[in-house]
This record gives structure tokens, C-alpha cells and sequence, in this order.
């Protein structure tokens, strides 16, 4: 008795098979068709577009980040040898005036030597000719001596 | 005692139990006649006004679509990012993007008619004849549901591989065969009921604790059922892009 009202065998039933079926079907294929217009469609478009937008943006900005970080890398090896290029003019200065002064001190130093041994050349030359006088005068009193004392006599 | 009666009656679908709380009538239908064709007039109801909501509810949410989403096209596109993972990793990147429509149209459908049976206070309006509930929990539309996905699944085979789709029965061996013949008949029979059953099942439950217990009880059973609901919704569109996905596979 149950089984024959479970099947439906007359009037209701749970397993009532009847024109719902195809019905339900069509209607079922029916909105698939309504919602890949409205739904699918649209929505798939605007989230692959995005996806698109996230994508191409990412790799952009990945290149710029590549550009950037070999720009800075050129910047600081530029840095660098400007760097190194000032400490080189800056210790060549640093000679140069070195040699300066010791050229300098040098040329100094040797002005200063010959004009003392000019001077000390000097002294020594009129020393020379001072006593050469004073020989000459010595010999010429001693003669006049001996000639006095000789006609004295 | 009183219980056990009381599921007798449900299962005859004969005289139900007339309370003021609850009233349950399984197994009666409100007839409208087609010609010479009759249908049941409250699944058609519910499932009309179910497919209206869901059909709003994509009208507004696509209406003015933007890249930074707002509101109901969060939603949306989460349903729909959700949908495609379901269809991608069960088709196969191959083809799932054909498929894609027809597995979320049935996942949508039958998540927005289960849940909708179990949300919407159906039974305050009042039939001459059954009681409008969820459209799932009527065999004749789980059974469209799943002659839909046999369908499907042979055509989505026929169309990809020709007339080699038939080596599927003999792959790996041919004793197979009856096997994967016996597959074609349990897959349409086992999608059906178990969305069926669960769904009935669930809604019997839930009538039935109220009828017996009107307070507090039967509010856990309620969100288990609404549990149960989305998993059916989700087993059920799974299973039929599987299906799909296992016919257009190629065995190499």
C-alpha cells in the first residue's frame, strides 16, 4: 500500500513523475543561457580584465624597478670614480705644493749660501788686502826705522 | 508511539496532521493542467520567484561594473572567481571555460532553491492543495537536473573527442565495459536522490521538530540544514563538472 502511494500510482505521491520534468529541464537550460548572458559573460570579462590590468602593471613595474636600480647603480659607480677622480687631483695638488715649497726652500736656501760665502769671500779678500797694508806699512815703518837709526848713526 | 505514527502518515502523503504550528503534506502537489500535460504548480512557483531573486540580484550587481568593485559586484565576482576554480579544476584547463556557465548555473540554482526553501517562511501561504517549499526537495526536478548533466557529460565528450569518447568504457581494460555502462545509469540516479533526499529529508526534520517541539529545538537543526544545503549545492555542481571532466579527459 505504501510503495503504490510512493509511486504515485494514482494521485500524488513523492516519486510523482510527470510533465514538471522536461519542463524544469528547459527552464533549467533556459537560465543557463540568461545567466551566461547577464552573469558569466560580463563578470568574466571585468575580472580576466583586471587580471590582465594586475598582470601587465606587475611586470611594468617590475621593469621600471629593474631600470631604476641599474640607474642607481651607474649613479654610484659615476660617484665613485668622481670620488676617486677628486682624491687623485686632490693628492696631486698636495705634491705639487710640496715640491714648491721644497723647490722654493731649496732655491732659498742656496741664495742664502752664496751670498754668505760671497760676503765671507769678501771679508776674507779685504782681511787679505788689510794686512797686505799693514804688512806693506810694517815693512815701510821698519825701513824707515832702520833708515833713521842708520843715518842716526 | 505518537512519532513513529506520525511518520507513517508523512510517508503515505495521506491524511496529515493539522496543527496550528505545522502542517505536513508530502507527497501532495498542486496540479495545473497543460493541455493534456499536468505539472506541479508550487514547484514552479517557488522556483520561479527563487530564479527572479537570483536573476535581481545579478541585474543589480552588473548594472555599473567597475575595476574597483563596489558592493553587490563583490559579491558577484566572488561567486564567480568561486565557480570558475569549482569548473577549472574539475574540466581541466582545456575546455572548463564552455562548461563554466552550465555548472555554475546549476550551482546557483540549487544553492538559491535550497536555501531558499529553508529561509523563506513558505508555509505562510496558504494551497488549495500541497505546500510550497524548495523546488530541490521535488523529484522531478532533481531528476531534470541530473538528466541535464548526463546529457552533458555526453555530449561534452561526443563534441571534444568524437567517436574515441567510447574508448572511456574500455580504458584501462575492457572489462570495464558493463562497469562503466551500469556508471551511466547510477550517475543520473545517485545525483538525483541524494539532492532529493537530503533536501526532503531536511525539510521533514525540520517540520517534524517543530510539530513536536515548537521552541528553541529545532533552530540547530535549522542551520544544520541550511549546512547541508550549501554542501548539496556544492557536491552536486562538483559531481557534474566532474563528470564532464572525466568524459573529455584524454588517456594516454
Amino acid at each position: 500500500m505504501t510503495s503504490l502511494l510512493l509511486f504515485g500510482a494514482s494521485e500524488g505521491g513523492l516519486f510523482d513523475f510527470d510533465a514538471t520534468l522536461p519542463l524544469m529541464a528547459v527552464q533549467i537550460v533556459l537560465l543557463t543561457y540568461i545567466l551566461n548572458a547577464l552573469f558569466f559573460k560580463p563578470v568574466g570579462k571585468v575580472v580576466e580584465e583586471r587580471e590582465d590590468y594586475v598582470l601587465t602593471s606587475r611586470t611594468e613595474a617590475k621593469k621600471k624597478l629593474a631600470e631604476v636600480e641599474k640607474l642607481e647603480n651607474d649613479l654610484k659607480n659615476q660617484l665613485k670614480g668622481a670620488r676617486q677622480a677628486a682624491q687623485k687631483v686632490i693628492s696631486e695638488a698636495e705634491d705639487d705644493s710640496e715640491k714648491l715649497y721644497k723647490e722654493a726652500l731649496a732655491l732659498a736656501n742656496s741664495e742664502a749660501n752664496a751670498s754668505r760665502e760671497k760676503v765671507r769671500r769678501e771679508i776674507d779678500s779685504q782681511r787679505e788686502s788689510a794686512l797686505n797694508q799693514l804688512k806693506s806699512d810694517a815693512e815701510k815703518l821698519g825701513d824707515l826705522i832702520v833708515q833713521k837709526l842708520l843715518a842716526a848713526k | 508511539m505518537s512519532l513513529l505514527r506520525l511518520f507513517i502518515s508523512l510517508k503515505m502523503g495521506t491524511s496529515p496532521f493539522v496543527l496550528p504550528f505545522a502542517a505536513l503534506e508530502v507527497g501532495q502537489h498542486l496540479y495545473w493542467q497543460l493541455g493534456n500535460l499536468r505539472i506541479h504548480g508550487q514547484v514552479f512557483m517557488t522556483s520561479w520567484i527563487l530564479i527572479g531573486a537570483l536573476l535581481t540580484l545579478v541585474v543589480v550587481g552588473t548594472k555599473k561594473m567597475e575595476r574597483d568593485p563596489k558592493g553587490v559586484q563583490n559579491l558577484l565576482e566572488f561567486l564567480w572567481d568561486y565557480i570558475r576554480d569549482l569548473a577549472r579544476t574539475q574540466i581541466g584547463e582545456k575546455v572548463y571555460r564552455d562548461w563554466m556557465p552550465f555548472i555554475g548555473t546549476l550551482f546557483l540554482f540549487i544553492f538559491v532553491s535550497n536555501w531558499g526553501g529553508a529561509l523563506i517562511p513558505w508555509k505562510l501561504i496558504e494551497l488549495p492543495s500541497g505546500e510550497l517549499g524548495a523546488p530541490t526537495a521535488d523529484i522531478n526536478t532533481t531528476v531534470a537536473l541530473a538528466l541535464l548533466v548526463s546529457l552533458s557529460y555526453f555530449y561534452a565528450g561526443l563534441s571534444n573527442k568524437g567517436l574515441r569518447y567510447f574508448e572511456y568504457y574500455v580504458h584501462p581494460t575492457p572489462i570495464m565495459l558493463p562497469f562503466k555502462i551500469v556508471e551511466d545509469f547510477t550517475k543520473p540516479l545517485s545525483l538525483s536522490f541524494r539532492l532529493f533526499g537530503n533536501i526532503l529529508a531536511d525539510e521533514l526534520v525540520v517540520a517534524v521538530l517543530v510539530f513536536l517541539v515548537p521552541l528553541v529545538l529545532p533552530v540547530p537543526v535549522m542551520f544544520l540544514g541550511l549546512f547541508t544545503s550549501a554542501i548539496q549545492a556544492l557536491i552536486f555542481a562538483t559531481l557534474a563538472a566532474y563528470y564532464i571532466g572525466e568524459a573529455v579527459e584524454e588517456h594516454h
